[in-house]
């Protein structure tokens, strides 16, 4: 289609300059009837014979510009809609260079070249994969009995598919060859080596990555690949502790074809049928004796199942295990039971582990010095059981050893690990090249949670950026952000009520009304502390939660134009107390959120309960940190809405607080008659009905764009810890609490 | 004129060519440019890899796993002899170089040779061997160790210091239970000397495991050795400072972006980094000052720019720095592998785009490693045996998020659960909530004569509360059990259990039988109604990590006396909260066990006191963080002394003493006062506010 194209353009330039010539012989030809006539016929043919030779020339530039570019596209064009047999033949001399064995003390500083990676905005590394080429020695035989095989071309197709490849082989980090190496019993190591040598850009292998799932051969089975590859980057299934140049090489599982073609029902984590399977075939005698003796000793927990031996070999008896002639469909079995054995066979990867993990089975594996798949980012304790070999015989007792509740879990978290990591070769060609891309732009890295946290878990969990427990020092104190639009009368007693706080640190008014001026400054109360007015362009309730540079401190105080309620005392505490709980929103008025169950969604409610979900912004400490969260990153359009409705800007910054930290609100002190808060928004609304109405549509449609319900609903609230004790008032240190 | 026509044509024909070249050597570029382009960004650029659609093969046959049959091949225990044979020195591994049956018997025991007499150790090696001994990891029986520590100071191995041990290789060799270096561990800060520090420690460490400071990546042998960080003699043993962060101000970014102080070395090992820091300070927010002034002879090496550097070092102030820093470079001294010139030239860059919110985590991040693993010797130490033992104990280790988030992996023991869950640190990252329910323990220690004894009473108000699972009662008096009937019927089950020992500190044992995350710590003679167990336990839902409980307790320093001192005083804040009335996670009952020394535990036991107030210590130590009180203070214990049970030991006038000996006692062995104040107490959304006490949930609690 792109080749079609491409020939059509060239068509068209032909005729256009085609056109171009007519005209310019046509020009000349309009010009023709005042030459013409002085001119004699001889001089005509000259003249044809000289536009002739022009036109001709014309052609030939085009062509010769065209032409190759023409034939070398189309002889691509070929190769990439035919069949492998298309690739180029490559003969390799008997005496072309063979790399050296792969250099043991590798690492990415040593022997990969993070310069050619450079520093880019997006942190990716580019991947360049070479087109594909036919081996063969100098007999014309192949290197590799198979070829390019069904799974490399997946992986091969997936990168190159994906955000990492390039096919600019100039700007890529990193070269994937097209030699496929995944199986070294298929290769002939000499030959497949000069090959990899023989790359245009090898270099020794720098900034190279091979794909390998099986590794070693008869009779003692490296785990690595045998192949050598000078410093190339090996993505190896199999590594022993030995092998794995830790920080270099990749540890990749060995992909299980029936991934592909078996669907496995879904499976809640739970107590299942059996407590161990072991289902592999090729088990060796020794280890087969073992679990023979432990099925002896715990009897029907234990279902050991071999290969059926009636039936003929071939892809059908992949999916069958017998025990005493009772055939079982595999890997369905798998599903029957809470732990699977995963031992080591000839070598130390087995594809069986993925089918183990697949089916929500947790794996038990045996395979002493294996590094497990992907273990430089993903966690195994939480997805499998590691038992040393020569434990065995105490598999049973290490695993009754673990709680339920772990074993659900680990059933959880080892089916996640296959979906993500395992499922096909893809998804182990993308995480491949994640690790390394990881490796190379380490402050972009994903982080353990993104690694290993199931969506669900994801989902639910909650990590809080202010996660260190610590309590500020008081000598900051805090930052009062009042926000007004013209009450001036109200505002100076505020100001004059709050600059009495021994914390205050600095007033900050938000001067909301653009059509008004301030008050000069001489008519302001005179106060112990800096106080700065800040004039908005718009009137905007949001504009109460930008984080001003002029609000140094950690703890803000966000407060009405109205609340003169507040005692110094009360206002005090509740700096202590947003001390102790510099994650929350810590405030006076409380509210809750409840469930209407006739109308079937949230309702807003003021009256006074036993319960707290929300605390109101009209007087409230919190961090400048959820200042900036709220202006920078509020989910979806409630900010806009906020703004537009005039209202709600604190049930926001409730739903946000809460849905960062997982954690509700602290109401300090006992309840005040305040003059209804909530309508003391900006233009003094009025108390009616239809502001607590449009209050119950700020939580459905807050809960519905954060896609849950973050508010969390408690019963307590802080007060000093001698209040209301039989104690002298003057001894105390928050007297002043709670008098109307 | 005919002859000049032609000249003419010729001439115009000839420009006309020109012209054409000309119109053409400018359409080549053109061209080529255009193909360049198109070759740059893709001939096919949706199907860059042809994605074959020939039936290809796949990678293994079918049958591959059958001919591969490893019964033919040699035993997998003889496999692991020859591992064993093979893998020796620098490719040790714990397969290879580690006997693990000496750990199979008594667990992970650790063995310090005998300080042999003449032998000098530096105050470094000395911390390192008492914070050992004093763990609960030390055994002075060889016969039960699975590790063993040298007495021999192998700390600083660098020739020309002054505290570099001779002859070593004959001492080490001369030790009866060396066995080539089997299960010992090494610790090292300094190897190797000028001019081309070696990793190498003048010894044969045989299969010794190695914690050494700076290892470089050819030298590690990995997950064998274990990598330490650098500490000086000034080092505290215990205890620590915490971090020096204060404040999470927003936005995060302070005075500097990035500096750097210190030597530049001008030549050897270490100084092309060192040398190439000029071309990224900038004087104003990335400031890497080096100075020429190292060792004696440094005029020798003088180069163009030293005077320069040397002035500008000069000018600032190392502290300051450090503190009003966003970012601190790291680049490597003469010790240390290999970093590169060029990586020192892009961290600005690199560092400008880190966001603001990783700058944040990362700084929080630096202080819980900080406060987890670095601040003393003993941290360090502990955390490295703690790594080796989750080696050991392969499957019953600790997951990466135990290490890496608060508490951290010295407080979070994986031998109390495998699960996350179990513990009181995870729920949100987790996204889970503990289990709904308590466990009641009561600690019984007067015998039940009459059925109006305040345990009875104490005992059906908390049965009725809806979050109870069970009560147990720990018998801890000398009498004997009462009869089944003597207790009250209740609709929960009620476990009697006889104490260990009766000793106090069996209160804290982490039974069995409590199958709930809550635990509701109980005295005999306390008094609660069910609405206040109802509080208590909705409150400790939100604070599960946290004590949380009635009567709260307060300390001081008594500047004085040089001490800390208690009070049960009317204070206006409290740190700690008596395990008399108090919620706490079941895995503090674990923790209180396995993480205390026995010394401590002992004291309690003797005393038969302070069992509350280390449990406090400990739970702070854990969290960072104070008790929670809940609701008003009520006359209680000390202040009614002799009211109630006369046999209390609240009675007891030698009682309030002890427990200020407690305190220094406890807070010595942790080495800093773990505990915090609070100024505030949780109450009842609704408590005396002026409203009917029909609409107040827990009316009761309000009537005292």
């Amino acid at each position: 289609m792109k080749h079609l194209n491409r020939r059509s353009f060239f068509c068209s330039f032909l005729s256009d300059g085609g056109a171009s010539v007519m005209y310019a012989s046509g020009k000349y030809s309009s010009r023709g009837p005042a030459l013409i006539p002085r001119m004699k016929t001889k001089h005509r043919i000259y003249y044809i014979a000289l536009f002739s030779v022009v036109l001709l020339g014309l052609i030939a530039t085009g062509m010769f510009q065209f032409w190759p570019h023409s034939i070398e596209s189309s002889a691509e064009w070929t190769l990439e809609k035919g069949s492998v047999h298309d690739a180029p033949l490559i003969r390799l001399p008997a005496s072309s260079p063979i790399p050296e064995r792969g250099d043991l003390s590798c690492r990415m500083h040593t022997c990969f070249d993070v310069y050619r990676c450079g520093y880019n905005p997006k942190n990716k590394i580019k991947v360049y994969i070479y087109p594909l080429q036919r081996f063969v020695d100098e007999f014309g035989v192949p290197i590799s009995s198979t070829g390019l095989s069904r799974e490399y071309n997946d992986l091969l197709s997936a990168i190159s598919d994906s955000d990492f490849y390039t096919d600019d082989v100039t700007r890529a980090c990193l070269f994937i060859p097209s030699i496929d190496v995944l199986n070294q019993n298929s290769l002939r190591i000499r030959e497949t080596a000069q090959a990899l040598a023989m790359l245009p850009r090898w270099d020794k292998g720098m900034n190279h990555l091979l794909f390998n799932m099986l590794p070693g051969g008869p009779p003692d089975y490296n785990t690595a690949l045998d192949v050598p590859r000078d410093r190339a980057l090996l993505a190896g299934g199999g590594f022993s502790t030995w092998t794995y140049r830790q920080g270099y090489d990749v540890s990749i599982p060995v992909y299980s074809p029936l991934s592909a073609d078996v669907m496995l029902p879904e499976r809640q984590p739970g107590p299942r049928r059996y407590f161990i399977l072991s289902s592999q075939t090729a088990i060796h005698r020794e280890y087969r004796a073992e679990l023979e003796r432990l099925k002896e000793e715990n009897g029907e927990a234990l279902l050991l199942l071999d290969k059926c031996s009636n039936l003929s070999q071939g892809a059908a008896s992949a999916r069958k295990r017998c025990y005493k002639g009772q055939v079982y469909d595999y890997p369905q079995i798998l599903q029957e039971s809470s732990f699977c054995v995963v031992l080591r066979g000839a070598r130390l990867g087995q594809a069986a582990l993925s089918d183990v993990l697949q089916a929500g089975c947790v794996p038990v594996i045996l395979a002493d010095s294996y590094i497990l798949p992907f273990s430089e980012v993903l966690d195994w304790k939480r997805a499998s059981v590691v038992i040393p070999e020569e434990k065995l015989s105490e598999m049973y007792t290490i695993l009754k050893s673990i709680p339920h509740r772990q074993v659900e879990e680990m059933q959880r978290q080892a089916h996640w690990f296959w979906e993500a990591y395992f499922s096909s070769m893809k998804a182990i060609g993308l995480t491949t090249l994640q690790i390394v891309n990881d490796r190379i732009y380490p402050y972009a890295a994903r982080t353990y949670e993104q690694w290993n946290n199931p969506p669900v878990v994801k989902w639910s969990s909650v990590n809080s950026p202010l996660f260190l427990p610590l309590i500020p020092p008081r000598a900051p104190g805090f930052t009062a952000v009042v926000l007004t639009y013209d009450r001036v009368e109200s505002l100076f007693r505020v100001i004059t009520e709050i600059s009495k706080v021994p914390s205050l640190a600095k007033l900050l008014v938000v001067w909301n009304n653009q059509n008004k001026s301030p008050p000069e400054e001489s008519l302001w109360p005179k106060v112990g502390v800096p106080l700065k007015v800040v004039r908005t362009k718009e009137n905007k309730l949001s504009n109460r939660f930008f984080p001003y540079d002029e609000i140094e401190t950690e703890a803000v105080l966000a407060i009405d134009d109205d609340i003169i309620m507040l005692t110094s005392d009360e206002l005090q505490f509740g700096y202590e107390v947003w001390r102790e709980f510099p994650d929350r929103l810590v405030g006076y008025p409380g509210r809750l959120h409840l469930w209407d169950h006739e109308m079937g969604k949230w309702k807003y409610e003021s009256e006074w309960t036993n319960e707290v979900s929300m605390v109101l912004t009209g007087a409230a400490f919190y961090h400048k940190y959820f200042n900036y969260l709220y202006t920078y990153k509020m989910p979806g359009d409630i900010k806009n809405w906020v703004d537009a409705h005039m209202n709600c800007e604190d049930i926001a910054m409730n739903f946000l607080v809460a849905n960062i930290t997982g954690k509700a609100p602290i109401k300090v002190t006992p309840r005040k008659k305040f003059k209804c808060p909530e309508c003391t928004a900006i233009d003094g609304l009025s108390l009616d009905q239809t502001h607590m109405v449009e209050r119950s549509e700020c939580i459905n449609k807050f809960a519905s764009v954060f896609g849950t319900m973050p508010l969390k609903v408690v019963e307590h609230r802080a007060d000093p810890v001698l209040y209301k004790d039989d104690f002298p008032e003057k001894l105390k240190s928050f007297p002043n609490i709670g008098s109307l | 004129m005919q002859a000049k026509k032609r000249y003419l044509i010729l001439l115009s024909a000839g420009a006309c060519l020109a012209l054409l070249f000309y119109l053409g050597g400018v359409e080549l570029p053109a061209a080529r440019r255009s193909r360049q382009d198109r070759s740059r960004s893709g001939y096919r650029p949706e199907q860059p890899w042809p994605h074959y659609s020939d039936p290809l093969h796949g990678f293994v046959p079918w049958d591959q796993t059958d001919t591969e049959d490893y019964n033919l091949h040699i035993s997998a225990r003889q496999k692991r002899d020859v591992n064993r044979s093979v893998y020796r020195g620098k490719r040790c591994r714990m397969d290879s170089c580690f006997d693990f049956s000496l750990c199979q018997k008594n667990g992970f025991k650790v063995y310090v040779y005998p300080q042999q007499k003449g032998e000098k150790i530096s105050e470094s090696y000395q911390n390192i061997l008492s914070t050992i001994e004093g763990s609960r990891f030390y055994t002075s029986d060889p016969g039960q160790a699975c590790l063993f520590v040298l007495s021999l100071d192998t700390l600083d191995r660098d020739q020309l210091s002054p505290q570099y041990v001779h002859n070593l290789k004959t001492k080490v060799q001369s030790l009866p239970l060396w066995n080539d270096g089997r299960n010992h561990l090494i610790f090292n800060l300094y190897s190797g000397t000028w001019p081309d520090y070696t990793e190498d420690l003048g010894f044969d460490i045989g299969q010794a495991m190695l914690a050494k400071a700076s290892i470089g990546a050819e030298n590690f042998r990995p997950r064998f050795d274990v990598s330490i960080p650098l500490f000086s003699k000034e080092h505290p043993r215990t205890g620590g400072e915490r971090g020096f962060l204060k404040y999470n101000t927003i936005p995060p970014f302070r005075k500097y972006m990035l500096v750097f102080k210190g030597k530049r070395y001008l030549t050897g090992i270490g100084s092309d980094t060192r040398n190439a820091l000029y071309h990224v300070h900038n004087a104003e927010d990335v400031v890497l000052l080096t100075t020429c002034k190292h060792g004696k002879d440094w005029q020798k090496h003088k180069d163009a720019r030293c005077d320069k550097d040397n002035a500008e070092y000069d000018k600032y102030d190392y502290k300051e720095m450090l503190h009003n820093s966003t970012f601190c470079l790291v680049p490597r001294g003469r010790r240390l592998g290999s970093f590169r010139f060029l990586e020192a030239l892009q961290i600005p860059t690199t560092v400008r785009s880190i966001h603001q919110d990783k700058i944040l985590s990362l700084r929080q991040q630096t202080q819980f490693l900080w406060e987890a693993y670095f601040s003393s010797v003993e941290k360090i130490v502990l955390t490295t045996l703690e790594i080796i033992q989750d080696r050991v104990l392969e499957h019953g280790s600790r997951s990466s998020l135990m290490w890496n988030s608060h508490p951290g992996g010295l407080f979070a023991l994986p031998q109390y659960s495998g699960y996350l869950g179990d513990f009181p640190f995870y729920y949100a990252t987790l996204g889970i909530k503990p289990y709904p329910k308590f466990t009641a323990v009561i600690h019984a220690v007067s015998p039940l004569v009459s059925q109006s004894q305040p345990i009875l009473k104490l005992l059906v108000a908390v049965a009725k509360s809806q979050y109870c699972a069970q009560i147990i009662v720990l018998w801890n008096c000398d009498k004997p059990l009462p009869a089944k009937h003597r207790w009250p019927a209740t609709s929960v089950p009620v476990i009697v259990i006889e104490g260990e020992n009766k000793v106090m500190s069996s209160r804290f044992l982490p039974y069995e039988t409590i199958v709930t995350d809550a635990v509701l710590s109980l005295d005999e003679d306390t008094v609660l109604s069910t609405t206040e167990v109802d509080f208590a336990f909705t409150v400790w839902q939100s604070f599960p990590e946290r004590i949380v409980g009635y009567p709260a307790r307060s300390h001081f320093w008594d500047s004085n006396k040089e001490r800390w001192g208690y009070t049960s005083k009317w204070t206006n804040d409290y740190s700690m909260v008596l395990t008399g009335a108090a919620m706490f996670h079941r895995y503090y009952h674990y923790l209180y066990t396995h993480y205390l020394p026995t010394s401590l535990k002992n004291m309690v036991d003797q005393l038969a006191n302070c069992e509350d107030i280390l449990m406090n210590f400990l739970v702070s130590a854990v969290t960072k963080l104070p008790p929670i009180k809940i609701t008003q203070k009520k006359q209680y214990k000390e202040t009614m002394m002799g009211q109630s049970s006369r046999a209390s030991r609240w009675a007891d006038p030698d009682h309030f003493a002890q427990r200020q000996t407690c305190m220094n006692k406890f807070a010595s062995w942790f080495g800093a006062m773990p505990l915090v104040h609070s100024q505030m107490r949780l109450d009842p959304v609704l408590f005396k506010d002026q409203v009917s006490i029909l609409r107040k949930k827990y009316r009761d609690i309000e009537r005292l």
